[in-house]
């Protein structure tokens, strides 16, 4: 029951990081902003994909999860190489 | 369940969430890129981590079924947050700004963005042969 109600607060506070990350995408002035608003949107995602796993009490968003962080993690980097040499792959 | 399992896994889920509403806050306050990019990197990360540590108490605990598994994310992401920070940096200081804004490296090499790295080319392999 306090569980609930813990899970509900925590998937409200990361909705709406992801809203505000939007914003940013949406506004940010320079492209490094707007990578960085996607790696926080991929983060949040992360947690949002795990606590509702807690909140079916399943196991199965794991796979998810880590898939996420991974592709994540590579997407970022890439597009961060790709600004900064023009070329992702030398 | 017991109730002091209840209790302490809600108090991580509030916690981890606070934290990762104040990571997404930050990035929307602060002003220059460079301070939004400590927002994210640091608060969120940790958020996530307080998601992971609850869930594995709620799993180990609650369903008696005991799961590590959540620690290689945890893992992760402690491990790349620095890693993209870093290239989000690099990729600003390469886009806007310029050699003259930045302080002087008090090296012998430049910055990293902008010059070559040190060894390369001749020298490297010089450096290489002598090793041999």
């Amino acid at each position: 029951m306090i569980i609930t109600y813990a899970l509900t607060f925590a998937i409200g506070c990361f909705g709406l990081g992801l809203l505000f990350n939007l914003w940013r995408i949406a506004r940010g002035p320079t492209t490094a902003d707007r990578i960085l608003a996607l790696d926080t949107m991929v983060i949040n995602l992360i947690a949002i994909l795990v606590l509702y796993g807690i909140s079916r009490s399943t196991q199965i968003y794991y796979e998810a999860a880590m898939l996420v962080a991974m592709v994540g993690f590579v997407s970022t980097v890439a597009y961060s190489r790709f600004i900064l040499r023009g070329d992702i792959i030398e | 369940m017991d109730l002091w399992i209840e209790i302490l896994v809600a108090i991580f889920l509030v916690i981890s969430g606070v934290f990762g509403l104040v990571g997404s806050f930050g990035l929307i306050k602060l002003r220059g890129t460079m301070q939004r990019l400590h927002a994210p990197t640091k608060a969120t990360t940790l958020g996530v981590g307080g998601v992971l540590i609850a869930s594995m108490i709620y799993f180990t605990f609650g369903r008696g079924s005991l799961s590590f598994h959540e620690l290689l994310i945890t893992l992760f992401l402690f491990l790349t947050a620095p890693i993209t920070a870093n290239f989000i940096a690099k990729s600003y200081l390469a886009k806007n700004v310029t050699p003259d804004d930045l302080p002087d490296t008090h090296s012998d090499y430049g910055w990293a963005v902008y010059d070559d790295p040190p060894g390369g080319g001749p020298e490297q392999e010089q450096a290489l042969g002598k090793d041999r």
